[in-house]
């Protein structure tokens, strides 16, 4: 993938935050005002506005201002590339620990024998 | 097998820091075993599908586990964990990094410091490893490597990777 390097480094803070987190959730699903973003959210429109902000920075939205009303989408790309080495490092640690738990259940097991 | 075994993959770019947490149905000693003896390393460390292969191994403070993860065309990667502290069996601080076949390690690849704490929880154990990067370069280093990398798993549809990210 082409667009690595510089976008990852805010892409890792955009994602530690679960409000973050959700916006983008509901983003996968479609474009979105902020306001019907913040609806869910029992915080305050500025404080909102600034995870919004965060997304941008990251590159991982786009919105666009028409009038008084700001619309959302999500940039798939961008979320991909940094989705894939949370996966990969995720999945390591995952099968890895497969392992351990197949080798623990043999050597219980043979210790158990009798 | 047991599949309600606590598993947590937590990242902070902030800290610069990956916590992983995992709970094993096997008791303590078991399970420090596991992670302390070469024999046992050899059987289940490296992600499937490749393998491990020790080529040295001093369990000591000041000393290190010097080994491979080969992939299924016999390419090797060669690691480098040299033990800090270690206290058993409770845990044990490392730091880990990229090296040759010789054990040189290549300063040009991103290190990292681990800290491993074992305990007991109830019949089962509990594992915690947090890796810490120590700067915001060498961790935006491993990340470029880790998307280079033949390691590659698939990368699984969109929603559900939010799933994930949403539960950890």
């Amino acid at each position: 993938m082409a667009n690595q390097g510089v976008v990852l480094d805010t892409v890792f803070h955009a994602l530690a935050d679960p409000t973050r987190r959700a916006v983008l959730q509901r983003l996968s699903k479609g474009t979105a005002t902020v306001s019907e973003l913040a609806e869910p959210f029992d915080m305050a429109l500025p404080s909102f506005v600034k995870h919004i902000s965060v997304l941008e920075r990251s590159r991982l939205i786009t919105s666009r201002k028409s009038g008084r009303v700001r619309t959302c989408s999500l940039e798939r790309e961008n979320l991909v590339a940094a989705e894939r080495w949370f996966d990969q490092l995720r999945a390591q640690w995952a099968s890895r620990y497969n392992n351990l738990d197949n080798l623990l259940a043999k050597m219980s097991g043979d210790k158990n024998d009798e | 097998m047991t599949n309600d075994l606590r598993f947590e993959f937590v990242a902070d770019k902030d800290e610069r820091r990956i916590t992983v947490i995992r709970e094993f149905d096997a008791d303590r000693q078991l399970v420090w075993d596991c992670h302390t003896k070469s024999e046992l390393l050899d059987q289940w460390f490296a992600p499937k599908p490749l393998t491990t292969q020790t080529k040295h191994m001093d369990f000591r403070e000041g000393g290190y586990w010097h080994y491979a993860m080969i992939t299924p065309d016999n390419e090797k990667y060669w690691n480098r964990l040299d033990y800090k502290t270690i206290d058993p069996i409770d845990g044990y601080t490392a730091q880990d990094g990229f090296c040759d076949e010789t054990g040189a390690v290549n300063p040009d690849l991103p290190g990292s410091h681990w800290d491993g704490t074992f305990a007991d929880e109830k019949k089962r154990t509990l594992v915690t490893t947090v890796v810490q990067y120590a700067s915001a370069d060498s961790l935006q280093a491993a990340i470029d490597m880790g998307l280079k990398d033949g390691l590659a798993s698939t990368l699984e549809r969109l929603d559900e990777l939010l799933l994930v990210l949403q539960e950890a």
